[in-house]
């Protein structure tokens, strides 16, 4: 019972490295303490350890603030103006831009499809991604070629694997042909990249595509989770089964709900897979456009510099206050947790 | 790349019983129930089974594939494999994506580790903020500042050449990058800090004869990954590069997809002679990144 705290460690300083909105500035992760209370007393950094700091974290600052934060400010100031990308921005037109997106259905639709991708990929993904990583953590003859297998697709390039799957996947490609094969469908003439199927055939590729991913952090948080508890419960009497429900179930909880944040984060800003296996122009069509791909079809590509760098503002918004709502609801109880057990200690 | 960090900051604190990578097994382990092989095998089918159809359709030609899509070669032929290497296309792109990856990974590395050595080693004002500003940098995904990225790099004139690719690409790997490292740093004994500095070794000789060597796990584990996900890497090219010779190769197979579309077999050889670097990379590493990640390697 004492042990149960002992995960909360690990995913305290991660959350940190994910939650920077929350005090910010204060995420420098807590084993710091142990270094800063060896250290003398404090005293003004001399000018040679200035200089140090300076020379050693100068280049990181500069690369960074040039072509992360300023890039990202400039998505704002551009997104009030009128621009072909030629001269600089003259014509202001306040939130015109933000008025035309949010009234456009062409990206209604793609908010909602974001929004089933987000829904599906935990609902689908989840539960696959935990009976795997389960899977994969007993102990058994082949396992180490096992895991690089099922690692492959999160290794594979979105173009690679979406080319592979766009030649795949029409109506007489490989998969149609292999399901002929097997003679028991009959000839097989689904249309896997039509209106009907497009969704679920595109999760059934980020399921694929991501699940080794959702995988690995599994496999790490269940090394967090200590043998004691497994030997107490099986001298109890209790089967593999019980023990997963009701040891490994309640304690992986801090990284599948880290997982289901990164999964919400990836499918609200999921661009290559859509882009690749239909084309920038069947997105919309077939009814698998995100933000993303709307935003990469009316930026510089047709010379709309200004909207492109709203709908930039918009999609960054929407995923921001997704993740603050998720962070405020969900993630709370795992801060929460992880601040009492460092008070305690 | 981002959710790599949660794990690998992760102090750990429980003993390493249940290490399941990282060193070879004192013994022999059991084998599994069959029915556990056979989910296993039922999961590696349907995982490797598109990555297997591009490899193997290289090997046929095109009336196979019309003829019988989803069938193994018969007979194989190696000619369109040969004709991609046979074309200096291929290898443009090949050394392309060579340069992009190697100096990415190398300025991630470089900037990262002197970065995070500050950021776990020095005590000054404003530490906490400068780690702050790196780890907000994990909200801004290159999805969402590639426009205006794009508009900067025209006025800098670095567009359309691979400095135009690889800058952006260090900026937005260098969260990750500290958020892994500093955790190592961080774990290196004071003790071994005033002994070096007993024995005359400034900060930064400590930095290149004890850091280096101590974090070297972590800088192992955040190079190839950075390294792959350059490797992989296809929005911001495909903004910023627009000459071809300039193509890395992601880009190069979408070029040789539409210009070839009508000869599958060589777009499959192609697409799968491009994917095998990251392959062998990943795999020769496998224990490490997985280990890495796992902080069973951790100093």
């Amino acid at each position: 019972m004492s042990e149960s705290p002992q995960a909360a460690p690990a995913l305290e300083s991660s959350l940190d490295s994910v939650t920077p909105l929350e005090g910010g500035t204060a995420s420098v992760p807590p084993s710091t303490g142990a270094a800063s209370g060896r250290r003398a007393p404090r005293r003004r950094a001399s000018w040679r350890e200035r200089f140090e700091i300076t020379l050693l974290s100068g280049p990181a600052i500069v690369v960074f603030v040039t072509f992360v934060i300023v890039p990202v400010f400039a998505a704002v100031y551009y997104g009030f103006y009128r621009w072909k990308g030629f001269g600089p921005p003259t014509d202001f037109i306040g939130l015109h831009n933000y008025k035309v997106i949010l009234t456009d259905p062409e990206f209604h639709r793609a908010v909602l499809h974001n929004f089933e991708i987000v829904a599906l990929s935990l609902i689908i993904q989840g539960p696959i991604a935990i009976l795997l990583a389960l899977l994969l953590n007993r102990e058994m003859k082949g396992r180490s070629i096992i895991r690089v297998l099922v690692f492959v697709p999160w290794v594979v390039s979105e173009v690679i694997a979406g080319t592979g799957l766009s030649l795949m996947l029409p109506v007489n490609g490989a998969i149609n042909g292999l399901l002929t094969d097997m003679h028991v469908f009959g000839q097989v003439k689904i249309e896997w990249l039509g209106p009907h199927m497009a969704l679920w055939t595109l999760m059934a590729i980020l399921t694929w595509k991501y699940l080794g991913f959702a995988v690995i952090l599994l496999m790490a948080g269940l090394q967090n989770i200590p043998e004691e508890l497994y030997e107490a419960a099986a001298i109890d009497g209790a089967s593999y089964w019980q023990m997963q429900r009701s040891i490994t179930l309640p304690l992986l909880g801090p990284t599948i709900r880290i997982w289901a944040f990164l999964s919400i984060i990836g499918a609200l800003q999921l661009f290559d897979l859509p882009w690749i296996v239909w084309g920038e122009f069947n997105v919309d069509r077939d009814g698998v456009s995100t933000m993303a791909t709307y935003m990469a079809h009316y930026g510089p590509r047709t010379n709309l510099y200004g909207y492109g760098n709203a709908v930039a503002v918009v999609l960054f918004l929407i995923s921001l206050i997704v993740a603050l709502f998720y962070q405020r609801f969900v993630l709370r109880r795992d801060i929460a947790g992880a601040t009492t057990d460092g008070g305690k200690r | 790349m981002t959710t790599t960090t949660t794990v690998a900051s992760a102090p750990r604190h429980n003993r390493p019983a249940r290490r399941i990578s990282g060193r070879p097994a004192k013994r022999p382990l059991p084998w599994g129930s069959p029915a556990v092989y056979f989910v296993a095998l039922v999961v590696i089918a349907l995982t490797v089974a598109p990555v297997a159809y591009i490899v193997l359709g290289g090997f046929r030609d095109n009336s196979q594939l019309t003829v019988n899509p989803a069938g193994l070669p018969s007979p194989w032929r190696i000619g369109n494999y040969s004709h991609v290497l046979h074309t200096s296309t291929f290898w443009r792109e090949f050394l392309n994506s060579v340069i992009a990856g190697g100096v990415t990974t190398l300025l991630v590395i470089g900037l990262g580790l002197s970065a995070s050595y500050v950021i776990a080693r020095y005590r000054f004002r404003g530490r906490g903020l400068m780690f702050g500003l790196f780890a907000a940098g994990l909200m801004f995904p290159i999805t969402v500042a590639v426009t205006p990225l794009f508009i900067l790099l025209t006025k800098m004139h670095m567009i359309d050449s691979l400095v135009g690719v690889i800058l952006p690409q260090v900026a937005f790997g260098l969260p990750t990058t500290i958020i892994i490292l500093v955790p190592f740093l961080q774990a290196i004994p004071m003790e071994i800090e005033e002994a070096a500095a007993v024995d005359g070794c400034g900060r930064l000789g400590f930095f290149f004869r004890m850091v280096l060597p101590l974090s070297l796990p972590g800088v192992l584990t955040t190079g190839i990954l950075t390294f792959i996900a350059s490797w992989n890497s296809y929005l911001l090219p495909l903004f910023v590069l627009s000459k071809t010779q300039n193509f890395t190769l992601p880009l190069g197979v979408q070029q040789f997809h539409s210009q070839y579309a009508s000869d599958t077999a060589s777009v499959l050889a192609f697409t799968s002679l491009s994917m095998i670097p990251a392959l062998l990379f990943f795999t020769a590493f496998e224990r490490r990144i997985v280990g890495g990640l796992q902080g069973a390697v951790k100093g």
